[in-house]
């Protein structure tokens, strides 16, 4: 005897809820009902009436499928689509694993004394700081003091790769959606929802898209999770730049690609400067979590160090992540302040 | 004035903000105000009936307080706003029926715009920004180098070339959004409330700076201000402006010594006049019977006339261009002209 009993007996739905009534598997809290001995069933204190969820319901009606059955029917929903899915995705993010693969293989096998003072240059080439180069010289130097050099190096070429990828689509939605009113309704919550959504329910759908051997598996997590703040930043910098200086592009008849790529992004660029810088640090956080899935670097060590409770790997490993973190974000954010200097009117 | 051709006419032009312009626009047209319309539909008038005739080579001042509609309408003349109804023809054609290639050429060759922000490219150099009509139209830098440094240099702001906007004062940014607008070539300038954000005597020198360029080049030039004492000293014709309508237009001393409108009235209230007015508004035909004192020109203003009379009121001045007599000032007239006769636009 169900709570909700009474409620579809009124109802006269009664013979509809018993048409299928095929015993389930029991649940738990069936089988400690029914070794408690059911007696006080039917007579509920109202203290203890269950809210009307799908498995109370389901008590009193068999019709009426149980909570389970939801989850259980998107795992076969999902499973249903996942070949065709695989058909279309896999060749599409093919080339992202090539890009990883590839990448990882030259920067480590590359010999440091060619790959950090190319690094080096490429600091220099963005940020045009000595000071800046000599920090990133020492944090290299550092990292592989300690016998790191190897993780790091996996680690700074997972990042560039997603960045990467992130700047190539991110960039372009972030324009597109500061031209339409409606595909900024529609991509902003779908941006809040890759924001929101915890790193590791990413990886859930991957893991049964791609074989965990995959690079893809973790480059599409890192980029997914990644991309938010430079689409954002360039949609926002766009919509920013000052109306009277569009207002002047318009009266002096450039035409919209001539307004586009002569006024606002110029203008744009701090802020889609700021969304790359932020996106970087964001494949950073991402390139641990995706350790779990296969990723290689400085993660691994992480997770090591958990598994294993080995305080000083996961620790010296952790600190290893905050250097590159810092050196990232000091040579964005120089670039940053070299674009700013030219147009210091904000 | 009648014998300059008309270079931009605006006809019977309408602006309504609001969801639905065209519905609102048949009850404004049945006559109600711009109040009611605000009250009733919340629709905002904008523009009622505006008619104006812009003569070439003259300076056409549009003046009105904040909100009467000035800066919309000079935005209707190269569209960057699109009216509700009505006409605006350049050179005898209709723009509003033009496409937006045609439209475009307008704003690229003939056209050009100076505005109260200066709006300047802050990520270009000041040649760049004053080379930004020619950059526009496909000329590269080379090309327009040397006629953007003509005009950088015709208004005083030789050897700035490689600075940024930023680095320049807000009188020197100006400078450069005139210069950008001459690089142009283009044969009408509108300026927005050009000389607004600058202070008075930096404005001063601006407005002089416009004479004198105006004095050689001959641009039709349509100009918005709020400021009476920059309209009257710029104005060929005067346009006055009063929630979306023309209250007054005309010849800026005819305006000042006839306000149609008590609103007018009250604008004109503060104005130094013997400044402003002119021997030339104020003289008679018939010759007096005392004997004349000198000769001034019809351009003197009243104030000179008064220096050269040395205070004294019993005299007669001889207005002449060249040897041609073309009238007579006593100083009673000029006495007279000093004070705004009360209620005059009831009067006459």
């Amino acid at each position: 005897m169900a709570t909700y009993d009474g409620l579809f007996d009124t109802l006269g739905l009664r013979d509809w809820c018993d048409t299928d009534a095929s015993d389930g598997p029991m649940s738990m809290a069936d089988l400690m009902a029914r070794t408690q001995g059911g007696d006080e069933a039917g007579t509920t204190a109202l203290r203890d009436l269950p809210f009307p969820s799908l498995d109370a319901l389901h008590d009193a009606c068999n019709a009426i499928p149980q909570t389970r059955d939801l989850t259980s029917g998107l795992e076969t929903g999902f499973l249903g689509i996942r070949d065709a899915l695989r058909v279309v995705v896999d060749p599409l993010t093919q080339p992202l694993s090539w890009a990883l693969e590839n990448t990882l293989w030259v920067m480590t096998e590359t010999p440091w004394w060619i790959m950090i003072p190319l690094l080096l240059l490429a600091t220099w080439a963005v940020g045009r700081s000595w000071k800046i180069v000599g920090f990133v010289a020492a944090i290299l130097a550092g990292l592989a003091f300690v016998d790191h050099y190897e993780v790091a190096m996996q680690t700074l070429a997972i990042i560039f790769v997603c960045a990467f990828i992130c700047v190539l689509f991110g960039v372009p939605i972030g324009i597109a959606m500061s031209r339409s009113d409606r595909l900024q309704n529609v991509v902003t919550p779908i941006l809040d929802l890759l924001q929101t959504l915890p790193p590791f329910v990413y990886l859930i759908p991957l893991i049964f898209l791609f074989s965990v051997t995959e690079p893809k598996l973790y480059g599409i997590a890192v980029i997914l999770y990644a991309i938010v703040p430079v689409v954002r930043l360039t949609n926002l910098g766009i919509r920013l730049v000052d109306a009277d200086v569009i207002e002047a592009a318009d009266a002096f008849g450039m035409t919209k690609s001539q307004k586009l790529f002569g006024v606002q992004i110029p203008l744009a660029l701090p802020n889609i400067m700021a969304g790359v810088n932020q996106t970087i640090m964001m494949s950073l956080a991402m390139v641990v979590i995706a350790s779990m899935v296969s990723a290689p670097g400085l993660g691994i060590l992480v997770l090591r160090g958990i598994r294993n409770l080995e305080l000083g790997v996961g620790l010296v490993a952790g600190l290893g992540i905050v250097v590159l973190a810092i050196a990232l974000d000091r040579v964005t954010k120089a670039s940053l302040a070299r674009i700013d200097a030219s147009q210091a009117n904000r | 004035m009648t014998d300059k051709t008309v270079k931009v006419s605006i006809r019977h032009l309408y602006k309504i903000f609001g969801s639905d312009p065209q519905a609102a626009l048949t009850r404004v047209r049945d006559g109600m105000s711009k109040a009611e319309l605000l009250d009733k539909t919340s629709h905002v008038l904008g523009l009622n009936d505006i008619n104006v005739d812009m003569h070439e080579g003259r300076i056409t001042v549009i003046m009105g307080l904040s909100g009467s509609g000035k800066s919309t309408l000079i935005r209707h003349l190269n569209r960057l706003i699109e009216p509700t109804a009505g006409e605006i023809l350049v050179n005898g054609e209709d723009i509003l029926s033009w496409n937006e290639q045609r439209l475009r050429k307008l704003r690229r060759e003939s056209m050009s715009m100076v505005f109260q922000k200066f709006a300047l490219l802050p990520h270009r150099t000041v040649l760049e920004n004053a080379g930004m009509a020619m950059a526009t139209r496909g000329k590269s830098r080379r090309d327009y180098e040397a006629e953007a440094r003509k005009w950088l240099d015709r208004v005083g702001l030789s050897g700035q070339d490689d600075q940024y906007p930023h680095q320049l004062s807000g009188g020197m940014q100006q400078r450069v959004g005139i210069a950008r607008a001459l690089t142009s070539n283009a044969d009408i300038m509108l300026m927005d409330e050009a000389f607004s954000a600058l202070d008075p005597l930096i404005r001063t020198d601006m407005q002089d700076l416009l004479l004198e360029l105006q004095e050689e080049l001959h641009k039709t030039i349509v100009f918005i201000t709020h400021d009476l004492d920059e309209a009257l000293k710029l104005a060929d014709h005067l346009v006055i402006l009063k929630d979306g309508a023309v209250v007054q237009q005309g010849e800026p001393q005819e305006i000042l010594l006839n306000p149609s409108d008590p609103y007018i009235e009250d604008f004109v209230a503060d104005i130094n006049r013997a400044r402003v007015l002119r021997a030339r508004s104020i003289m008679t035909d018939r010759p007096p019977q005392g004997e004349i004192a000198g000769d001034v020109a019809p351009t003197d203003n009243l104030e000179s006339v008064i220096a050269q009379a040395e205070g004294a009121l019993d005299r007669t001045y001889r207005v002449t261009r060249g040897d041609e007599a073309l009238g007579y000032v006593g100083m009673a007239d000029v006495m007279q002209a000093l004070v705004r006769r009360p209620s005059g636009y009831t009067a006459s």
